[in-house]
């Protein structure tokens, strides 16, 4: 090695800490350019343009044709670096954008992932990257092929690598599409493709040493990104720019509140005006056939007589809407009136409780909501420690030890944004709750009006019960606003907005990169190098798997402009099969000897088919899709918690058959040793060339 | 390759440790969340316990076990021999 290890994380130290000032210098400049009079659009465009360039910059410099580099980083990551990258990498669009709305919307049942994609680094800390670092060498299928023998144990876990990954990455470049058409103004599905064009940057030329880099810059543009609102928002509210340490008393304050707004004349005036509405919705329904006719004569008669009695041009205008939007067909009116129904019921209850525990009327519901808590909570940390682009991280540490300490950089940096989130949510909740609800509606807060005008599914406030004044139960929030208007409702220039979206972007890229690597590398190494052709040369391999990165890249960013089902589903989805597939015969494969070939393979097919057969039969997407019964669900547990059968079986089949078949021979038993300790006299090596 | 005593009892440190840091993890998620509801009784600078475990207390609780475990299995390596090189 040229340099030593030593002398290689000093120079690393010092270049990200010169690209840190240089960026803060960026940001500075963009700021002072928009005191000047600079259009915000453009300073929008500069930071798209320049983090993209900046991301381009180190593919390039990172490009490599030599195998160990394109895979694994040539195995010279310092833990602390490995950390922040494995940050970027686990830090989805979903994270950055979409955690601290859920936390708003749905209060104590958002912390759910909270707890579980941060608790599932102590299974990967503890059970696994130490023992895959040893291992050495490139892909999850990698371990799971040399521990169980054959190629049909590789295979079951190339397919459950590129199910899972597959199906989170479309959710990620999905984020990247989003954020690149809000702010460029560009068309969403042309917008993906730019997104596209942006992740294949960082990782074409040099892999996984150009990937890791890059999230490493990534990351500290996004944690910036995230901090510096939040922030702002605790100075505004507590007068203490720490919010984690201080939103408690926001938080008790938040509670009060809720108490006042669930008795306020004014907010159960709205409630009822809702009530009446799903009634009539009801009335509809139940009136059809007949009701048809009689609505669309009154839908007609109403404009007639509006037309009569010169009434003002809006009320005319929405009359005639009406009339015109009207169903074609009594099928087509019962889906709307259906889905009227169900949009004023949702609105007629009380504020929902933020702080308390799995609220609900009775026993029973607060049980099925604390069930669904544990099952996200266990699927999301078992999901987390059997994610092939999380687990491929800590291939490229320098030793063993290094890996472990690199688990715990690695939640640290994800604990940084993690513990934040909930503090942002209280926070813009108290705003929401004191300074929007009770004011005028001829005196909103600048940014209500400004992101109306945006969109109207991420925020729109109607004056329901015409009394002038905003109630609570008036205003409807899109999950996604809270991150993307704090900059706003903390009173920040819009150059921060601007860095907020480059920070989203960030995060969806770095994490699309990862994933796109770990298909691609599943199929150029695990399918064409290890099953294929195990003679092709370093060079041809290298080529193999950027034609499939490329071609992988390309399919789902198809696939992403398709606009598929729930995305917050996909992702969980995702976390599901990989637990059920992966985490018992990679676990069990370091713990217990006896685990044996036939074990893995039925445990995987198990685990796999039991979350799949679980999901397909009760998500009304999948019985759609695939024309399946509805069946009741388990225990009351929702679809995206299939990784909880999923599991337990998966760990139980592999005992049970492993116990039945003839046990490992000795080169296995070795080679399970040789992973159990950092380093052995006499040890067989393992490591990938 | 033969492994001597101090690997076995090496291995078996390790085991013990997982097991010891993983029921804490345990306690620190599944049995809050258990008891998540009378839990929420007792208010601390304003956060209910069982919210202030599930957003900030029982992070902090898993970035400990983890620098525990890295803290604790350098050591055990070193006492039984299994150490990597500086540079390897």
């Amino acid at each position: 090695m040229a340099v030593s290890q030593k002398s290689f994380t000093q120079q690393l130290k010092k270049y990200y800490t010169f690209y840190t000032g240089g960026f803060v210098t960026f940001v500075v400049l963009l700021a002072i350019a928009e005191q000047m009079g600079v259009p915000t659009k453009w300073i929008g465009y500069c930071f798209l343009v320049f983090t993209i360039l900046l991301y381009a910059g180190i593919g390039i410099m990172s490009r490599t044709l030599e195998v160990s580099e394109y895979y694994v980083a040539g195995r010279r990551v310092p833990a602390l670096f490995n950390g922040m990258a494995t940050g970027a990498d686990w830090m989805s669009a979903a994270s950055f954008i979409g955690m601290a709305g859920t936390l708003y919307l749905s209060g104590f049942g958002g912390l759910a992932f909270i707890m579980g994609w941060t608790g599932g680094y102590v299974l990967v800390a503890l059970l696994l990257a130490p023992y895959l670092r040893k291992f050495g060498q490139f892909t999850i299928p990698d371990f799971l092929g040399a521990r169980y023998g054959g190629n049909i144990v590789r295979s079951i876990g190339v397919i459950s690598a590129i199910i899972c990954s597959f199906v989170y990455v479309i959710a990620q470049i999905y984020g990247v599409g989003l954020i690149t058409s809000r702010f460029t103004g560009l068309e969403f599905g042309i917008g993906v493709f730019v997104g596209l064009a942006g992740i294949l940057v960082c990782s074409f030329l040099g892999g996984m040493k150009a990937v890791t880099w890059t999230q490493v810059a990534q990351y500290i543009i996004l944690i910036v990104a995230y901090m510096i609102p939040v922030v702002w928002l605790s100075v505004k509210h507590t007068g203490v720019p720490l919010p984690q340490a201080v939103y408690g008393t926001v938080l008790a304050k938040v509670t009060d509140r809720e108490k006042v707004l669930a008795n306020d004349a004014g907010e159960k005036a709205v409630r009822q005006i809702f009530a009446d509405r799903a009634k009539a919705a009801d009335d509809k329904i139940k009136g059809l056939p007949g009701s048809y006719q009689a609505e669309k004569d009154a839908v007609a008669k109403k404009l007639e007589d509006l037309k009569a009695a010169a009434a003002p041009k809006a009320e005319l205008d929405a009359a005639e809407k009406a009339v015109k939007d009207f169903p074609a067909t009594p099928e087509a009116a019962k889906a709307k009136w259906t889905a009227e129904k169900g949009a004023a019921a949702g609105r007629t209850g009380p504020p929902l409780p933020h702080a308390t525990p799995f609220p609900g009327k009775d026993e029973k519901a607060r049980d099925t909501a604390k069930w669904n808590f544990i099952g996200i909570v266990f699927c999301m940390m078992f999901g987390t420690a059997a994610l092939p682009h999380i687990l491929m991280r800590y291939y490229t540490t320098p030793s063993v030890q290094e890996a472990r300490v690199s688990v715990f950089w690695s939640l640290f940096f994800i604990f940084l944004l993690y513990f934040t989130a909930p503090a942002l949510a209280v926070l813009a909740k108290y705003d929401v709750y004191t300074l929007v609800v009770g004011s005028k509606f001829s005196e909103l807060p600048a940014w209500v009006n400004a992101w109306q005008a945006v969109d109207k599914s991420l925020l729109n406030i109607t004056d329901i019960n015409k009394d002038g004044i905003v109630q609570l139960a008036e205003i409807v929030i899109g999950g996604d606003l809270i991150v993307l208007a704090t900059p706003e409702i903390a009173g920040l220039p819009y150059v921060i907005s601007g860095l907020v979206a480059a920070g989203g972007l960030a995060a969806a890229l770095s994490t699309a990169d990862g994933l796109l690597l770990t298909i691609a590398n599943a199929l150029s190494h695990d399918l064409y190098y290890k099953m294929i052709n195990p003679n092709a040369s370093p060079a041809v391999r290298i080529s193999v798997s950027k034609f499939l990165l490329l071609g992988v890249a390309i399919l789902a960013a198809y696939v992403t402009s398709l606009k598929p089902g729930d995305i917050l589903f996909l992702v969980g989805a995702a976390f599901s099969i990989a637990a059920s597939a992966l985490f018992p015969a990679l676990v069990m494969g370091i713990f217990w000897k006896r685990a044996s070939k036939w074990g893995a393979i039925t445990g995987m097919l198990a685990g796999l088919g039991i979350c799949l057969y679980y999901m397909i039969h009760t998500y009304p997407f999948f019985i759609k899709m695939f024309g399946v019964n509805a069946m009741p669900l388990w225990f009351g547990l929702q679809p995206i918690s299939a990784g909880m059968f999923g599991v337990p079986v998966g760990l139980a089949t592999i005992f049970v058959v492993s116990l039945l078949t003839p046990a490992p021979d000795k080169e296995v038993q070795e080679l399970v040793d040789h992973v159990r300790y950092p380093n052995l006299a006499g040890d067989i090596d393992t490591r990938g060339t | 390759m033969q492994l001597t005593q101090t690997h076995i009892d090496y291995w078996h440190k390790n085991l013990r440790l997982t097991a010891i840091l993983l029921a804490i993890w345990f306690v620190a998620t599944f049995v809050v969340i258990w008891f998540a509801i009378p839990l929420a009784e007792i208010v601390i600078f304003g956060w209910p316990f069982s919210f202030y475990m599930a957003a900030q207390g029982s992070l902090i609780i898993y970035v400990a076990i983890i620098g525990f475990y890295a803290l604790t299995m350098r050591k055990y390596d070193n006492e039984h021999g299994v150490h990597e090189g500086e540079d390897e």
